[in-house]
């Protein structure tokens, strides 16, 4: 043996350092491309389509005098490329122009709105990684069996059901018929002034100062719309939980595991799910990204005052400022969920290669 | 305790499949005792198969019989397969092909090799990783400690089978299958794991059963050779005896060696009558 | 036709030395479709597919009311009966009838935005896969940069600025929705660019366009409709929420999703008039979940039980 096959395991682990750092450059790379994608894409929808940017930002009623200054602060008659390089600098600043509609800035909207998102969004996703990858795994391993099938219908509806015809639908069942939840919004009115939020998070502000009341009421306003995002979670989480498991399952170590006379639990969930949790953490991820848009629907459903519903809002006010600027966020955050999780596949799987 | 480690009689391992049933190992019968056993064959002739059947690893689907299939005296189609698992990795245990699939890859050697250790024995953490590392150190690997810590990916093929080797004989089973323990290995050191695996066997007085498609290296390893073809034992011969084999099936096998000195032309072909497998 | 011809005809379809091309593709598509058949839930996909473009067709015939104009007076906002199957909205109009027609401008969606995706993402996918290199790079960052952006938001902010409207509603999906399709066609293009043949008819004289358009783009187009047709579930979806924001078909377009928008705000008391579309569309976008799983199933048994 094999002074020499020490050697080369011994330069792995220096080598496993370069490769991540190489592949944080690579990441840098694609962040910065796909963010100046976003902005570009944001930029034609909001300079070049419309005919006069000025009137799709201010509506037409406003004053001449408005109008002619806008124009000047956007920078309309400028080259286009000097006025993407000012568009971009804007953004980079968090300047993305003032909302007709509520006339403050749209940044500053849209970090009052977001928590609302964030949180319902996390909820979702929590609801269905609990749930989803336990069905997943279950279906897996007694493939064919009444659960795999039940897993297997469950995810079919959720690839192809409406999500706001569903949330409708639970809010006449849930809300109307049997009480159980709370009426489309995000709080009772009676607490919307006696209930000063800390991080924006009600669950958590309110269980931080104690208000149970108030943590009652929240959760009764936030259990429909994130069962309903989380049945979306679950559908997919439990489907890819299961393909993942079933790669897995017919591997050899697994055979090995066996020959060792492990457990069929131990096997199952100490070795074939930690090695599935590797592209589950992806799968995740994706899922949760993948919430936040779908919070556009599903706010506007259950009159959730998020980003979702702020951007519904501005559309149906021609408020294109607002309607850019939560676009450019949502992507944000969902290009960077997308790269996080890239990344964070790479540091958990120990095999991660050289180069 | 009899000499007899293991006797095998009419095993039989049938496989549903849309076309019908197929039998994949059709009455096999041998015994082992503290010896060296090889069964050989070409792909698909069952070896494999009646490897996995002792240690009870055959797939879900495929329905196993016997008359008789005893692992020291315990009938192993009758007990339950609880039971049968507190004598995998303790009693009987198993290497397979390739340590580059055959490891986990997400856990560090030692904490599979542990995990097997104490499976089945009580022992105290530190207790099972000294263990651990004497085993380690026993299939010639140099720097225990630091290998303990690594990852399957992050060692060598050879490195990767002793690991598994280890991995197997920390409990100090009595029957040990190698199922072609060295053929995804690189030529240079597939002596070098096959000689610490011989020399483990000797030491603690185990039985092998050696499973491989190489008649030479079954024929210099083993004490006796069981050739098998199409799920059947055509030959039972020791392994010394083994030029004067009867069977033609054995013979053609043989015939295929390469020789040095000799005119290979033109390349001799394995004869296969259906009349063998009948 | 006698026991005996259809075995003779299976034999000739099954032959592993077709005569003539015709024998082979039709071979060929007898194993696929036997392959398909077997699977009981893809041929109920199936079925509701050709059930939607059989209603589309016959809309005239099987509408009992007009689709758009609605008896105001005697028939606002009635429950089920015998008479309006589904009851009838807030303009007195029948809700089956509008479901029926309602299946045109869902075909219409799902139709346009595969034509113009589909050869998008394959022109791109296709040209970087052959061409490699620079081309290869730029390509598919682009892509890579819409495939990372959220979808149904950018298709708002789209609508947003084209203005309200179907035509602009499939125009803002197909822009989102060609990237897959551009992943598998250069996956595809990248298994056979450096075969045998494809050497053969480079040596030939052959140039790059005319390999990339006959020689190439032939061999993915199996693997793009599995993927198209697993997409036209998503694109219904996305459609139905963009009538559901109001940016979508405009009344009195009987479009699904719109129908749903409509219904919102009787929902809970005449709930059948919400009820009705969304349980449209979630039959059809099942329907062509089932067909795609199945068509994957069928044509690309590689994948398997993913």
């Amino acid at each position: 043996m094999s002074i020499a096959e020490n050697q080369v395991a011994a330069g792995r682990g220096s080598a496993r350092a370069v490769a991540i750092l190489s592949s944080l450059g690579r990441f840098l790379v694609i962040a910065v491309t796909t963010y100046l994608g976003l902005l570009a894409v944001t930029f034609f929808i909001g300079r070049v389509i419309p005919i006069d940017p000025v009137l799709a930002v201010l509506g037409d009623r406003a004053p001449t005098a408005v109008v002619e200054r806008t124009r000047r602060e956007m920078g309309l008659d400028l080259p286009w490329i000097e006025q993407f390089y000012l568009y971009v600098k804007a953004a980079l600043r968090g300047d993305f122009g003032t909302s007709v509609l509520t006339t403050n800035p749209v940044m500053s909207d849209i970090r009052r709105v977001f928590p609302a998102t964030i949180e319902l969004a996390t909820l979702g996703t929590l609801i269905g990684a609990v749930i989803g990858v336990p069905l997943g795994v279950l279906a897996a391993v007694r493939r064919g069996s009444l659960i795999d099938q039940i897993a297997r219908i469950i995810g079919l509806i959720g690839y192809s059901v409406p999500i706001f015809w569903l949330g409708l639908l639970g809010l006449v069942l849930f809300y109307a018929k049997l009480q159980w939840v709370a009426f489309p919004a995000r709080l009772d009115v009676v607490y919307e002034y006696t209930f000063t939020p800390i991080t924006g998070f009600y669950l958590l502000d309110s269980a931080m100062q104690g208000q149970w009341d108030v943590f009652y009421d929240a959760y009764r306003h936030i259990i429909l719309p994130a069962a309903l995002l989380g049945y979306f979670a679950l559908a997919y989480i439990s489907r890819m939980t299961r393909s993942f498991m079933l790669n897995e399952l017919a591997q050899e170590y697994i055979v090995a595991a066996r020959a060792k006379g492990l457990s069929e639990t131990r096997i199952i969930w100490g070795h074939a799910l930690r090695n599935a949790a590797v592209p589950m953490v992806t799968v995740i991820a994706l899922s949760y990204a993948s919430l936040l848009e779908g919070s556009v629907l599903t706010e506007t459903v259950f009159s959730w005052p998020g980003i979702g519903l702020y951007i519904t809002n501005s559309l149906t006010n021609a408020d294109m400022n607002a309607v850019l600027g939560g676009t450019i966020i949502i992507g944000s955050v969902f290009i960077a969920i997308n790269l996080l999780s890239d990344l964070l596949y790479r540091l958990l799987d120990p095999r991660t290669k050289v180069g | 305790m009899s000499d007899t480690l293991l006797e095998v009689d009419d095993l039989r391992v049938t496989f549903p499949t849309r076309t019908g049933l197929v039998q994949a190992v059709r009455g096999v019968s041998f015994s082992l005792g503290r010896e060296r056993l090889g069964i050989v064959g070409e792909s698909g002739s069952g070896k494999s198969q009646t490897g996995r059947a002792i240690m009870g690893l055959t797939p879900p689907q495929a329905e196993v019989s016997a008359k008789k299939l005893a692992f020291g005296g315990i009938e192993l189609l009758s007990i339950s397969s609880r039971q049968r698992r507190s004598l995998r990795g303790n009693r009987i245990a198993m290497i397979l092909q390739d340590p580059k699939y055959s490891l986990d890859p997400v856990m560090t050697i030692g904490r599979q090799i542990v995990e097997t250790l104490r499976t089945h024995e009580k022992v105290s953490k530190a207790d099972a990783r000294e263990r651990a590392l004497a085993m380690l150190q026993a299939v010639q690997i140099r720097d225990p400690a630091r290998v303990f810590d690594l990852y399957p990916h992050e060692v060598s093929g050879g490195m990767g089978q002793r690991a598994m080797i280890a991995m197997m004989l920390i409990t100090g089973p009595e029957l040990m299958i190698a199922d072609e323990p060295t053929s995804a290995l690189d030529v240079t050191v597939q002596l070098d794991v096959l000689k610490i695996l011989d020399k483990l066997v000797a030491e603690r007085g185990m039985g092998l059963i050696f499973i491989s498609h190489d008649l030479r290296l079954v024929s210099s390893f083993c004490d006796r050779v069981v050739v098998m073809y199409a799920g059947k034992v055509v030959e039972q011969i020791k392994a010394s005896e083994l030029r004067d084999a009867q069977h033609p099936y054995t013979r053609g096998l043989l015939n295929c060696m390469p020789r040095i000195g000799f005119e290979r032309h033109p390349l001799p072909v394995l004869d296969r009558k259906p009349e063998w497998a009948a | 036709m006698s026991a005996e011809a259809i075995q003779s005809r299976r034999e000739w379809l099954l032959s592993d030395r077709p005569a003539s091309r015709v024998q082979a593709r039709l071979g060929r598509a007898y194993v696929a479709w036997r392959r398909f058949s077997a699977n009981r839930l893809a041929l109920v996909g199936l079925l509701i597919i050709l059930a939607l473009m059989v209603v589309a067709a016959l809309a005239g015939v099987l509408a009992p009311y007009s689709a758009t104009v609605g008896d105001l007076k005697n028939a606002r906002l009635l429950a089920p009966s015998a008479e309006h199957w589904f009851g009838t909205d807030d303009l007195g109009r029948d809700i089956y009838s509008r479901i029926v027609y309602g299946s045109r401008w869902t075909l219409y969606v799902v139709i346009l935005v595969a034509i113009i995706a589909a050869p998008i993402g394959l022109l791109v996918g296709t040209v970087a896969g052959y061409a490699g290199g620079w081309t290869d790079t730029i390509l598919m960052r682009i892509t890579d940069i819409f495939l990372a952006f959220p979808k149904l938001v950018l298709a708002l902010a789209f609508v947003a600025a084209l203005g309200p409207g179907i035509e602009n509603a499939v125009l803002a999906i197909a822009i989102t929705s060609w990237p897959p399709y551009a992943r598998i066609a250069r996956a595809e293009t990248l298994t056979v660019r450096n075969s045998d043949y494809i050497k053969a008819v480079q040596l030939m004289g052959a140039s790059s366009f005319r390999i990339v358009l006959r020689h190439i783009m032939p061999l993915c187009i199996s693997s793009l409709i599995i993927r198209v047709t697993l997409d036209m579930a998503g694109i219904i979806l996305t459609a139905a929420g963009l009538g559901f924001l109001g940016l979508g078909a405009q009344p009195p377009l009987p479009e699904w999703g719109a129908m749903i928008a409509s219904g919102r705000r009787f929902i809970l008391d005449q709930w059948w008039v919400a009820a009705a579309p969304g349980a449209a569309i979630l039959i059809v976008s099942l329907g062509f979940n089932l067909l795609g799983d199945g068509l994957r199933d069928a044509l690309d048994p590689r994948s398997g039980d993913q």
